[in-house]
């Protein structure tokens, strides 16, 4: 088991190489000069030179590369001209609202997706099933924002139970923080139970056809723990990579949400960035979160291990 | 005499497929008394895991049966899930063809043992514990203790069917259904398996049925065998009995299919030509008659039904039971 970890651990290493320097590129070779943008339109061409020099631009890509690279390895990815926050003091002021939005809804993702996909898959091809299919399907088609402005319509605006827009820490009105949270989680949750529904519910039913469940039946055990003890482990494989890429995906922020909801999140951040045109930020925060995915992917691998013992044991 | 523990009356089951109908059991009637072994055998389609299904329940969704399979008393047909869930595990096991697929992967030896005693006996965890290492000594697993903790996929195929033989017996059913026990093991484990499940029928004084296409597997096991094709029995008698004189040219070309030690190398097997019949569309005549070297016009007309030969308990299906088409022959 420390070997497949050391082993997995090896080859995420190229993979965050290859991240940074990806990141890099997208920053560097955006049209437009740096040192324009901070000195403005009325600067003069030597103050420009002069700033370009300062900030290491004239120099050659690969070396700007690698003593980005080196300060990020200290820990130092930058600061805002704008603001003058550090990327690390910007993202952690806004990571735990994106974290926490995350958490909510893919909680109640699962919490949708799970049984159902459980219940459709012992049944298939029965009402339930076929009802919960479709729902699925119109689901999936639904675009974020009009769930959205259907949920703040129904439960903020008719029925007055949920605040529509706004944010408090946890740390100072729990409770207020969760109302808040409620209705942009399920505006995502909503959004990721098809998928999770849709992937456990076909991984079931191929398991439900194996010979050790003919034989859990033969034993006559309970069609509950024939379910949830012998089915859904082997058929959460892939529920697990659906549910790390959807996490993955949301802790890099959701624009929209966080928008819509006016959320203090990564997303929010990461779209200010864009507008003012705020590079360094730009791509700190881009490269925090595609090694926040990676990370992710990473203990998806290492929770197939758990859900598999021939992972474990280096058999598959 | 007293009932038999089980009872197949006029069994038959059908599958719906894309070309009709397929007919994979035909009105069989079985029937085995506590303690005693029953062979089934046939070549693969000819419907005998089917049967088993049967038995157990267990057939896919779609198919249909009708008949009656009466346990000790009981119609398992037309028992209540509850009930019969009740039974299974219980009074009624069985061991599935392949060790490589019907032990759960993910689940530890341990747990797929000791869930099953819980299930049916009032055993606390420690006493289930015991148990199952006592199961597990039992079938010949060295070391049982430790491989309660192990997974299936860390044991060899003859290992994984030793556990699930000790997982059939943790409840001392009455009735074991061994689905072709040995088929996918190598075959210096075949005769070790066979041996173990005779050794554990006779302590326990459980029945059993041993489903095989080897008639070698059931020659010196079974009490009775019953020889099927195309979803009938068209051959059924005391082993001793068939192995002494078989009436059916279908038995014959079964035990003529067996390769043997004494021919010659390179001789080519006495296989039977042709392949089974479409079980969607069933044949006028007997169903056997197309690869038939005996069959005459009258076996393409008409199905011959179960005649009872000289011998008692011996049945066959022909119009011309070997012994006469030889006389006719020579």
């Amino acid at each position: 088991m420390l070997n497949f970890v050391v082993r997995r651990l090896l080859a995420i290493l190229p993979v965050l190489l290859a991240v940074s320097l990806l990141t890099f590129l997208i920053a560097s070779l955006l049209p437009g000069d740096l040192a324009l943008v901070i000195l403005g339109d009325q600067a003069t061409p030597e103050n420009v030179a002069a700033l370009r020099r300062d900030m290491g631009l004239d120099q050659p890509l690969w070396w700007r590369y690698l003593s980005w690279l080196g300060h990020v390895l200290q820990g130092d990815l930058g600061r805002s001209f704008r603001t003058g926050q550090t990327v690390l003091q910007a993202v952690a002021e806004r990571i735990p609202v994106s974290l926490q939005l995350m958490l909510m809804a893919e909680f109640i993702g699962l919490l949708i997706g799970v049984p159902v996909a459980i219940v459709c898959a012992a049944r298939a091809g029965g009402a339930f099933d076929r009802f919960m299919t479709g729902s699925a399907f119109a689901m999936l088609s639904m675009p974020s924002f009009l769930v959205a402005i259907l949920l703040i319509y129904l439960f903020a605006v008719e029925l007055h139970w949920l605040p529509a827009t706004g944010y408090v820490p946890f740390t100072e009105e729990p409770l207020n923080n969760l109302r808040f949270f409620v209705l942009p989680a399920l505006t995502l949750a909503l959004a990721e139970w098809p998928g999770i529904m849709r992937v456990l519910r076909s991984d079931m039913i191929a398991t439900l056809q194996e010979d050790y469940i003919a034989l859990a039946k033969a034993k006559g055990l309970k069609p509950a723990r024939i379910l949830f003890v012998h089915a859904l482990k082997p058929s959460s494989l892939t529920l697990v990579t659906v549910t790390g890429i959807d996490i993955g995906r949301l802790l890099g922020g959701t624009l929209i949400v966080e928008s819509i909801f006016a959320l203090p999140g990564i997303g929010r951040l990461l779209v200010g960035a864009i507008y003012t045109r705020d590079l360094v930020i730009l791509q700190g925060v881009v490269l925090l979160v595609a090694c926040g995915f990676v990370i992710v992917n990473f203990i998806v691998d290492m929770l197939y291990a758990v859900l598999d013992p021939r992972i474990r044991h280096g058999h598959a | 005499m007293s009932n038999p523990l089980l009872t197949i009356e006029d069994v038959a089951v059908e599958l719906p497929t894309p070309r009709g109908n397929l007919r994979a059991v035909d009105h069989v009637d079985l029937s085995l008394d506590a303690g005693r072994t029953l062979g089934i055998v046939g070549e693969s389609g000819c419907g005998k895991t089917m049967l088993s299904r049967a038995v157990l329940q267990l057939l896919p969704k779609k198919a249909t049966l009708t008949g009656r399979v009466m346990f000790e008393g009981q119609d398992l047909v037309r028992l209540s899930s509850e009930s019969l869930r009740r039974l299974r595990g219980r009074d009624l096991a069985v061991v599935f063809q392949d060790p490589m697929t019907s032990l759960n992967p993910v689940l530890t030896i341990g747990t797929q043992l000791i869930e099953t005693i819980q299930e049916h006996l009032e055993l606390d965890a420690p006493a289930a514990r015991k148990r199952s290492i006592e199961l597990l000594a039992a079938v010949g697993i060295p070391a049982p203790e430790q491989r309660l903790a192990q997974y299936p996929h860390q044991c060899s195929g003859g290992m994984r069917q030793r556990i699930a033989i000790a997982i059939a017996l943790s409840c001392e059913p009455k009735l074991l259904i061994a689905d072709e026990p040995t088929t996918a093991l190598d075959v210096t484990i075949q005769a070790q398996i066979l041996d173990l499940l005779a050794r554990e029928q006779r302590r326990r004084h459980m029945a059993m049925i041993i489903i095989t296409h080897d008639l070698g597997v059931v020659a010196g096991r079974a009490d009775e065998v019953a020889v099927m094709y195309a979803g009938r029995v068209v051959e059924r008698a005391p082993t001793r009995a068939l192995f002494k004189r078989m009436h059916m040219p279908y038995t014959e070309a079964l035990l003529a299919a067996i390769p043997k030690l004494e021919t010659a190398p390179h001789t080519p097997l006495p296989a039977i030509s042709g392949r089974p019949p479409d079980p969607t569309r069933p044949l006028k005549g007997c169903s056997f008659a197309p690869r038939c070297r005996y069959a005459v016009s009258r076996c393409h007309e008409a199905k011959p039904g179960l005649t009872s030969a000289e011998m008692p308990g011996h049945l066959y299906a022909c119009f011309h039971p070997i012994r006469m088409a030889e006389g006719i022959g020579a």
